[in-house]
């Protein structure tokens, strides 16, 4: 199994670090015709308005998206935000895989930027997992078929619909790797079992 | 909850990787990076090339200029305060700035002491020309090291060497003995524990940008090649004949930095870059690399 980072911009290489630990090859990805060689696909953090941008003006904004319907992905901050189908901004373009709408920056400015356990309940035991939030986005709403994975202070913070998985936080910059991990055996090796 | 922590500073350079962050003077410039692709915005009244042309005193931007900049993008903005000057620095994080620029550029307001910027919860970025350099910045509490290169110029030759020097050291010091790192630390003027981290690991403990002289396309490409994780674009752009353009094809190779034949296509019918400067041309006093120490 090898699992594509989005490469436009972004933590990128923090995720494909992730991945190698899990003993998962990674291949980064800058152009469309490499996705026919991943079989899931992580959409870093970064700024959602640059990815956007750089997909539109290199014409490949609709393979991206089809990919995401028909594979797992995995998006975290921006990622999260290009997978809803509903953004508090016109210069987002979202691709609408997830039921989710979600606000950008919704927590302010990096000066609210923070650190905290979130309440998380991946492999159905439940416990805590500590993450960064960084000019977090939240999401306001979500659909019938979205399950909440975790929560910060009761707000929905890693979410799942499908093959698809959102964090607002940042998975890849603490040691902890619970959440790709739950990402690698619950949602990629499942679904290339099936 | 923790807010202002290291790793929350440390948590925004690292999505601002592989992009680019460019000078803007006004709203509609910050507005044109934007629709470029930029990942941040840097807020100045005058870019460094008109700094060094207009002369005297260069100050933190008025307070109105930053808030009309920061109420017209949705990404992040910097602002630049002088070396040493935490006044300027209070002020910047009052207004929320997204990171503080300890900059060169500026006027410098304290020959001896940067700013100690562990004080702060809005993280800094602080220009280095060396890794002793950049290690005392960290020390002090930088998230973010970018070369200084020379602000200004579109003349990419000291940030090349900036950037080279770093890394060469970085080599060398991950060669070092644990008896050799003390004296290593004493040599190059930087604290012991960041010495032996970077001894450690052979990279920095926060990542490293390049700044000072990025005109093209081509410049991003060679200063990411170099081992830039990103680019800060002065005065290349909106100095430029094209501005939207040349910001797009920056951000582009910037994405596509190892790739010439992508690189070729978005260098095609750019216009003219900035004309330049040659570092000959420039009398050593109004070098703006040799403030701060």
């Amino acid at each position: 199994m090898t699992v594509g980072v989005l490469a436009i911009q972004g933590a990128y290489h923090k995720h494909q670090q992730v991945l190698t630990k899990l003993g998962v090859d990674t291949l980064l990805i800058k152009h469309p015709e490499q996705l026919k060689s991943v079989d899931a696909l992580i959409i870093p953090g970064g700024e959602s308005t640059t990815m956007t941008k750089v997909l539109q003006s290199e014409k490949w904004s609709d393979t991206i998206e089809m990919y995401a319907r028909e594979h797992p992905v995995f998006g975290t901050c921006a990622g999260a935000i290009l997978l809803s189908n509903k953004v508090d901004s016109a210069k987002v373009h979202p691709w609408n895989i997830i039921d989710m709408t979600v606000s950008r920056n919704a927590f302010g400015r990096q000066i609210e930027s923070f650190l905290a356990d979130v309440d998380w309940n991946g492999f159905g035991e439940g416990g805590k997992i500590p993450a960064v939030f960084i000019r977090a986005p939240r999401i306001t709403d979500v659909g019938d078929q979205v399950e909440i994975l975790g929560r910060y202070d009761g707000e929905p913070v890693l979410v799942r619909q499908g093959n698809a998985l959102a964090a607002t936080f940042h998975p890849e910059l603490t040691d902890e790797i619970a959440v790709h991990r739950y990402f690698i055996d619950e949602i990629c090796r499942k679904a290339q079992a099936a | 909850m923790e807010k202002g922590s290291f790793e929350v500073k440390t948590g925004l350079a690292e999505m601002l990787k592989g992009g680019v962050i460019m000078d803007v003077t006004n709203a509609e410039q910050a507005i044109i990076a934007e629709n470029a692709g930029a990942v941040a915005v840097m807020a100045l009244e005058r870019i460094p090339a008109d700094i060094r042309e207009h002369g005297g005193i260069a100050r933190m931007s008025d307070p109105k200029l930053i808030k009309e900049i920061q109420a017209s993008v949705s990404i992040p903005v910097m602002a630049k305060c002088r070396i040493g000057h935490f006044a300027e620095a209070q002020i910047l994080e009052s207004l929320e700035i997204d990171y503080i620029d300890e900059s060169e550029v500026l006027t410098p307001a304290d020959e001896v002491n940067h700013i100690y910027k562990h004080d702060f919860k809005v993280p800094f970025v602080c220009g280095c020309r060396n890794l002793g350099e950049a290690l005392r910045r960290i020390g002090e509490g930088a998230a973010l090291i970018r070369t200084k290169g020379e602000a200004g110029t579109g003349n990419i030759v000291e940030a090349v060497r900036h950037m080279r020097t770093v890394q060469n050291e970085i080599k060398r010091l991950s060669t070092l003995g644990d008896d050799q790192l003390m004296s290593a630390s004493k040599e190059l003027g930087a604290p012991y524990s960041v010495v032996k981290e970077v001894a450690d690991t052979g990279k920095l403990p926060v990542p490293n940008f390049a700044a000072g002289g990025i005109a093209t396309p081509a410049d991003a490409s060679l200063m990411m090649q170099l081992g830039a994780e990103s680019c800060f674009v002065g005065s290349g752009i909106f100095k430029s004949n094209d501005p939207a353009r040349r910001a797009e094809a920056i951000v582009l190779a910037v994405t596509h930095y190892d790739e010439p034949e992508e690189l070729a296509k978005v260098s095609e019918g750019l216009g003219e870059a900035m004309v330049g400067i040659n570092m000959s041309d420039i009398p050593e006093a109004e070098r703006l690399a040799e403030r701060g120490w």
